[in-house]
């Protein structure tokens, strides 16, 4: 067999592999798992949607941000979100605002007007009454800045150690808005990129927020609602918006990784026009991370239409806290399932999933 | 941003990029080997690989200190830090490195107190701070490291703390280079030098390379124009007949090194008389310990560990993609029982690494070739 053939057998090999839904084989739960990149992949596409998924076409196995019942003509969007967060306030919020605009946000980027949350509190003995005054005032505040209505809630006290001071699930639903069938399906090669303002900040502000680096800077967490970004997108892109996606963990990187595999497209991003703020992006420098992996409460990935694209930007910077929405990229056919960074420097390179967390790297 | 923008020029790339293509000969492959693991990072990060003719290929060294270390260490640091009251403490990415059966992450989660430091003095800090607790600094990298471990530990006798110890796993770039170089099917035709490394032990060290082996290194930079100048620094020897040690950090690095850090690396280090590297084997002289007068702070004295070395799968053939001898894709176990996901080798430990790399990205550079 010559090398070319012996080659490609064990490529072949290894594309069989990968294309195999992964397996969840782990023997214990590592803070990979909860990270958002592969290890978090192979958690829920390995156990949890062969287990609830029961029949073929179950809304689950479309994997989107929120799940949808059809209810007598309408079609319903629902999603659910927990947030344990540390510390529980942060420059530019806190856990609760999170907690409210997270699960807006996982409605909204399913093309699904928010509607109306539930709140469920677990509570470790002990917590000051005061914190958890805070933190329900930053809830109402939020929802109330979302216009969705808190509709119902629980809440439990565990004992001291079983809980870290607060964790926060919001349940939400909302109405899917005719203007378009979001779906990482209807991505088509042609289709531009779309980010609605500087990535990082969250994920920067909660880094530093946690005093473990010994670096001040002036950043906060962008955690709003984006709802409005979404209706200005709808409003101006109609149908030719194709798909929208919130870039919370893992951040964009994560998301286009994502929508690459489960679309069979590729995204080319142009580095150099990726919206970064100076401060994240030294602190990124400092830390060795890419703020393209950093995690975002408030910025959304859209795609849309080519010839869409550009009223879609438009009426995005029109939104409030979007004025700096950049188009980074566009969609290609080839090579499937990949994302490439066209760097600022002039070089190709794949721009991979993460295993787990961005961890800072020695050299 | 200053001072790291003017160093990222895309349209200084470019003009390098072609007096590389213009220095080349075109019926001549050129394997040049960055031996810093810094620079492999650069290298995928910027794209620098895509800019340089297809002729002239990077082979990625040895010089990553997380792929290097061998399991039987990290199953010596994972006992350590399953140990009773016992913080344990490294580099973040040290933390993913499997060892026999498990990560150090894999050890935090079945309920040891790993936690992920920026320098060893966090690590002094944490045992300042926990009196009552073990603090275990899991000392990791080349002579660029080095120096911090040594001055922490200076530190810790000077102020006392106790309660603070370290298990050295800190390696030197020089020996594992020999062994490279003595290897007689050895295809690589010149070195980019650590620059991070050089720093400290200066440039003489690395003499003997054009000397004895008859190769040009030159000691480069991390940032994109760096690694390019260095290239065409070497193609530049190469073309001239000339082979020496060239500096093109001059900015950061002096001939002669940092003394101060060469001194106190001195006190408080002495050679192994050999150490295991991952791929690679046994190295004689190839790490430090920390001398008698540290004795007291060495980790491994005052903890039981199991000290079993675990051999390199035998299937594994690392050192060979490492010598530029076989492609990732011809190693037996490459995409079968090695994968990102459960590494057997340093090159598949690493993201950057050379099998990791092909991994992932075959179809990209499959695309490239037939393009």
């Amino acid at each position: 067999m010559s090398a070319i053939d012996r080659e490609e057998r064990v490529l072949q090999i290894i594309e069989t592999a990968r294309s195999k839904r992964p397996r969840f084989r782990d023997e214990r739960l590592t803070l990979a798992h909860g990270a958002g990149g592969k290890a978090t992949q192979t958690l829920i596409e390995g156990l949890l949607v062969p287990a609830f998924a029961a029949e073929e076409g179950s809304p689950l196995e479309a994997m989107a941000d929120a799940g949808t019942v059809n209810m007598d003509g309408v079609t319903v969007a629902m999603t659910t979100d927990s947030f344990v967060v540390k510390p529980l306030r942060f420059p530019g919020g806190s856990i609760g605002e999170l907690a409210v605009n997270g699960t807006v946000n996982d409605l909204a980027v399913s093309g699904a007007r928010p509607l109306a949350l539930t709140v469920s509190m677990i509570l470790e003995e002990g917590l000051e009454a005061e914190v958890l005054r805070a933190e329900v005032e930053a809830i109402a505040e939020a929802a109330a800045t979302a216009a969705v209505q808190i509709v119902g809630g629980d809440t439990k006290v565990v004992e001291r150690g079983a809980a870290d001071q607060m964790f926060l699930t919001t349940t939400g639903v909302g109405v899917r808005d005719p203007r378009a069938q979001l779906a990482p399906d209807a991505i088509a090669p042609g289709d531009q990129v779309l980010v609605s303002g500087p990535l990082g900040e969250h994920g920067t502000a909660i880094m530093l927020a946690r005093d473990q680096f010994d670096l001040d800077a002036e950043v906060e967490s962008d955690t709003c609602s984006l709802w409005p970004a979404v209706d200005a997108l709808l409003a101006a892109a109609g149908e030719e918006l194709h798909c929208v996606r919130d870039a919370t963990r893992g951040g964009v990187a994560s998301a286009l990784n994502e929508l690459a595999r489960s679309s069979g497209v590729a995204v080319t991003v142009r580095e150099a026009d990726v919206p970064v703020s100076p401060v994240v992006q030294a602190a990124a420098e400092l830390l060795g991370i890419d703020p393209m992996y950093i995690a975002n409460e408030g910025r959304l990935v859209a795609f849309a239409a080519p010839q869409a694209a550009d009223h879609a930007l438009q009426a995005l910077r029109a939104v409030p806290g979007c004025e700096r929405a950049t188009a980074i990229g566009e969609v290609h056919r080839e090579p499937t399932g990949m994302v490439l960074v066209e760097t600022a420097f002039g070089g190709k390179r794949v721009m991979d999933q993460l295993v787990g967390d961005p961890l800072p790297r020695i050299c | 941003m200053k001072y790291v923008d003017e160093f990222r020029d895309a349209k200084l790339g470019q003009v390098l990029a072609g007096e590389i293509l213009a220095e080349v000969d075109p019926h001549r492959h050129y394997k040049v080997m960055e031996v810093c693991g810094g620079h492999t990072h650069s290298i995928y990060k910027y794209g620098i690989d895509d800019l340089l003719p297809d002729n002239v290929e990077l082979v990625h060294g040895p010089g990553c200190p997380v792929c290097v270390i061998p399991m039987g260490r990290v199953d010596d640091g994972i006992a350590i830090a399953r140990q009773e009251g016992v913080i344990f403490t490294s580099f973040g990415d040290m933390l993913r490195v499997p060892g026999s059966q498990y990560t150090l992450l894999d050890a935090k989660a079945h309920g040891a107190d790993v936690r992920m430091v920026y320098s060893p003095l966090d690590a002094l800090r944490i045992a300042r701070e926990n009196p009552e607790r073990e603090v275990v600094f899991f000392a990791i990298g080349f002579e660029t490291t080095a120096p911090s471990t040594a001055l922490t530990l200076k530190r810790a006798r000077d102020e006392g703390i106790s309660n603070f110890s370290c298990i050295c796993n800190h390696v030197t770039i020089v020996p594992p280079l020999k062994a490279l170089l003595e290897s007689p099917d050895l295809r690589l035709d010149g070195f980019i030098g650590p620059g991070h490394v050089c720093t400290v032990v200066g440039a003489r060290p690395f003499e003997f390379i054009p000397a004895d082996y008859g190769r040009p290194v030159v000691i480069s930079g991390f940032e994109p124009l760096d690694v390019m100048q260095s290239v065409l620094m070497i193609l530049r020897q190469l073309s001239f007949g000339r082979c020496e040690v060239e500096n093109q950090y001059t900015r950061v690095v002096p001939r002669e090194g940092n003394l101060r850090a060469l001194e106190v690396m001195s006190e408080v280090f002495e050679l192994r008389p050999h150490f295991e590297w991952r791929g690679l084997g046994f190295i004689s002289q190839s790490a430090l310990k920390l001398s008698d007068a540290y004795r007291e702070f060495d980790a491994e004295q005052r903890f039981e560990v199991p000290g079993v070395r675990v051999a390199d799968p035998k299937a594994c053939q690392c050192g060979e993609v490492l010598k530029g001898v076989i492609k990732p894709w011809e190693c037996k176990v490459f995409g079968t029982a090695c994968t990102p996901e459960h590494a057997i080798g340093t090159c598949m430990v690493s993201p950057e690494g050379a099998c990791a790399a092909y991994y992932n990205f075959w179809r990209y550079a499959r695309q490239k070739e037939t393009a």
